[in-house]
């Protein structure tokens, strides 16, 4: 049997019968035989993932497109990034999908949701197994398209329709530049095959495209475009306006799609064509500053957001923006150890809220919580895991992933590199801001729940603590299990390419002590403040609501990008297709034209009927003056 | 052989029958009454037409338009036996045989 095929194929099966299942709904079917099959392709591929070195290869499944020069097949291509990819990928949607079983069981047609989850997952490994870039558009479509339809699940709300269409617009907007970096592709290498694209690429660096009368070099229009597909899919500063919002969709899929997998498409992209990249010195600037900017933004954004869901969204925001620089400083084995690591740990803290907010019978609000310590135990061990690993505290997975970023960054001496190590550190700082102040507020404050529902609240079933048990091995041990990736470049075989061969690691080790101590130093700092200040400063809601009230309402307005969005391109949207639609489509186009040509011809029909009279002697008259005219002309012509 | 003579001028019985074939025209167009007398119009446009016939037969000196001025008035003859057969049908059917009853072929 061909393994790697089975991964792809389980998850689709799934879905598939998920979806047959619909019809009946027969809920209980579609759950297990979705979640089974996931936990197979999940075993499937840490198997593919350990024997790698046998597995690596391009199976070709079936010869796709083939015109003109382009010959694509649709394949699987196998090689470690790959792996890893189709490891995370599994393994996170395996338990997200087990932990629905418990999070959907109130909804009587969970088998839709199911069949959408599974179907997601097929459309992220098709994602990550392409061979070309085409294969890599229509995976990226198809996790855009689940994404869609998973946030916008609660259709009865309008929120969350609004979000899932703000979602998909958004996401064209990044599309719309891989489009054209497919294009560019195609005119000037001649094919799509990442192959045969990676290896032409230093043949052309130096080539120059002329545009409005402007010189660009191509490579470099090539990547901007390619990383404004991945700012899109991942949520960077100016595209992220969708993420938050798309925590309108039930809390599994924000940890499957919105934290461990779609949004990390991005990072996976500019990964995968790192040989490209390279090339371009310019873009892996934009690239950092990108990174730092968002990173910074987001966890700004977070310290002051209330509801549960958003504060760990902006979280994912600002630690994407951390593999982002990671790639910036041409570190991509670094950013692809971050984002698995980050999966697990996202995807825990997801869950756990996930827990939190099933038990509260769908409350987001961590003003409204408090206390819960008490109540679920597991559950705040779970997360306390998560926060942890996202704060990046020693020995858990998050310290070796994000602080390996971090003193690389500075080990490089570049201007760059440095302004990564200090605003990372400040980054972190307020990333263990937020954990702690987020933590603080839904389990050790005086609760703020109302007795009655207090007392009921008691710990989740088996089936939703499992998934968190499976994730805080990942959590805290993934800095172990996957230290290999970043340790050994030779792991990467030819997935990744850099200019200068580098082992991240030893350069990392040569900084001084204190470099690598300081942002260990910041986060605990952080954690003793705010818990502090929560605990024991009185005056501290005074200080927030009436000294620097603007800078709060700033955060929590988010920057005001909805708002600079809505005024600038949304409202002049609305305007300019309700003018379209009003005047030129309804008044001009329907009026005038079918529905306007239909009435003159009602009316003209009505006028001609009164000519047939039937009385005979008028059909007489005209008989007689038409054969006299007739006849008349023919004679007197 | 019949010895003809063309004492009037052909010019006045072409005249007439124009006259005649007019005024059957007209009878059925501004006949609003009964539709007898488009029946009886229609007889007077056959015989304007055998005044032409037999005027011109005569001109000619060939007698073949006056032998078909027989045919013509039998089968007028005919025509109108139909025709007054089809009225009695219609006055059974409608009670009437006023021209603005006959109105069905209206749009």
């Amino acid at each position: 049997m061909n393994l790697p095929l089975l991964v792809l194929i389980l998850p689709l099966l799934g879905s598939l019968i998920s979806a047959i299942c619909i019809i009946g709904s027969q809920n209980k079917k579609a759950e297990y035989i979705s979640t089974i099959f996931l936990f197979l392709a999940a075993l499937a591929s840490i198997y593919i993932y350990i024997n790698i070195e046998t597995f690596k290869g391009n199976f070709i499944v079936y010869n796709w497109i083939n015109f003109a020069q382009i010959n694509l097949y649709f394949s699987i291509f196998l090689d470690p990034l790959t792996a890893i990819m189709f490891c995370v990928v599994t393994i996170v949607s395996s338990v997200v999908h087990m932990f629905s079983i418990g999070y959907m069981h109130e909804d009587k047609f969970r088998a839709r949701f199911f069949c959408y989850l599974s179907l997601f997952t097929f459309a992220m490994l098709v994602l990550v197994s392409a061979d070309n870039f085409i294969q890599l558009f229509l995976g990226w479509e198809g996790v855009g398209l689940c994404s869609y339809l998973l946030v916008g699940y609660y259709f009865h709300k309008p929120s969350a329709n609004n979000a899932a269409i703000k979602a998909f617009l958004v996401n064209r907007v990044g599309d719309f530049g891989y489009l054209i970096a497919i294009a560019l592709i195609y005119k000037y290498f001649n094919s799509l095959n990442f192959q045969e694209v990676f290896s032409n690429t230093s043949t052309i660096e130096k080539k120059n495209l002329l545009f409005l009368g402007f010189e660009f070099n191509l490579i470099t229009c090539i990547c901007m475009f390619l990383f404004m597909a991945a700012v899109g899919k991942s949520a960077q500063i100016g595209l992220h306006v969708w993420l938050p919002d798309a925590m309108e969709g039930p809390t599994p899929v924000s940890a499957l799609i919105h934290a461990a997998t779609m949004v990390t498409a991005g990072v996976f992209l500019v990964v995968r064509c790192s040989p490209i990249f390279e090339y371009s010195q310019f873009t892996l600037n934009v690239i950092t500053y990108v990174g730092l900017i968002t990173s910074l933004f987001a966890a700004s954004v977070a310290l002051l957001q209330n509801d549960i869901k958003k504060v760990i969204a902006y979280s994912t925001c600002s630690q994407l923006g951390y593999m982002f620089f990671a790639c910036g400083i041409s570190a991509y084995s670094l950013a692809m150890f971050h984002l698995v690591t980050h999966a697990f740990f996202k995807a825990l803290l997801f869950l756990g809220a996930g827990c939190v907010i099933h038990c509260l019978h769908h409350e987001q609000d961590c003003n409204k919580m408090g206390g819960l310590y008490k109540k679920l135990p597991v559950t705040f061990a779970f997360i306390i895991i998560g926060s942890i690993a996202l704060m990046g505290i020693p020995p858990f997975a998050g310290y070796f992933s994000k602080d390996l970023i971090l003193e690389y960054a500075l080990s490089i001496h570049s201007f760059n590199g440095t302004n990564i190590y200090v605003l990372g550190c400040l980054g972190a700082f307020l990333t263990s801001v937020y954990s702690t102040r987020l933590i603080y507020l839904t389990f050790l404050n005086k609760t703020n729940i109302k007795t009655d529902i207090f007392n009921k609240i008691k710990e989740p079933g088996f089936t939703m603590l499992f998934p968190l048990f499976i994730l805080s091995i990942g959590a805290i041990a993934g800095g172990y299990l996957f230290y290999d990736i970043v340790e050994n470049n030779a792991f990467w075989f030819n997935s990744i390419f850099t200019l200068t061969e580098v082992n991240y690691v030893e350069e990392a080790h040569h900084i001084e002590k204190i470099y690598k101590l300081f942002p260990i130093f910041l986060v605990v700092l952080a954690v003793i403040v705010v818990l502090v200040a929560y605990k024991y400063v009185d005056s501290l809601s005074y200080l927030l609501n009436y000294k620097i009230k603007g800078l709060v309402k700033f955060l929590q307005k988010k920057w005001y990008f909805d708002e600079i969005y809505g005024f600038l391109f949304v409202n002049k949207l609305l305007q300019l297709s309700t003018f379209l639609w009003t005047r030129i489509d309804i008044n001009l186009i329907d009026l005038k034209g079918p529905i306007g040509v239909s009435q003159n011809i009602w009316k003209a029909a009505a006028y001609c009927r009164k000519i047939q009279n039937g009385k005979v002697f008028s059909y007489a008259i005209v008989m007689f003056t038409g054969i006299v005219v007739f006849v008349s002309l023919i004679f007197f012509n | 052989m019949l010895k003809m003579t063309m004492p009037i001028n052909p010019t006045y019985f072409t005249l007439l029958s124009a006259l005649l074939f007019s005024i059957g025209m007209l009878g059925i167009f501004l006949n609003r009454r009964s539709i007898i007398i488009i029946l009886m119009s229609i007889e007077l446009l056959l015989l304007s037409v055998n005044i032409n016939l037999v005027a011109f037969s005569a001109f000619h000196q060939n007698i073949t338009g006056q032998i078909f001025t027989m045919f013509v008035l039998t089968v007028a003859a005919a025509e109108a036996a139909i025709g007054l057969a089809i009225l009695v049908v219609f006055f059974r059917n409608k009670g009437s045989i006023k021209v603005e009853d006959t109105q069905q072929l209206k749009g």
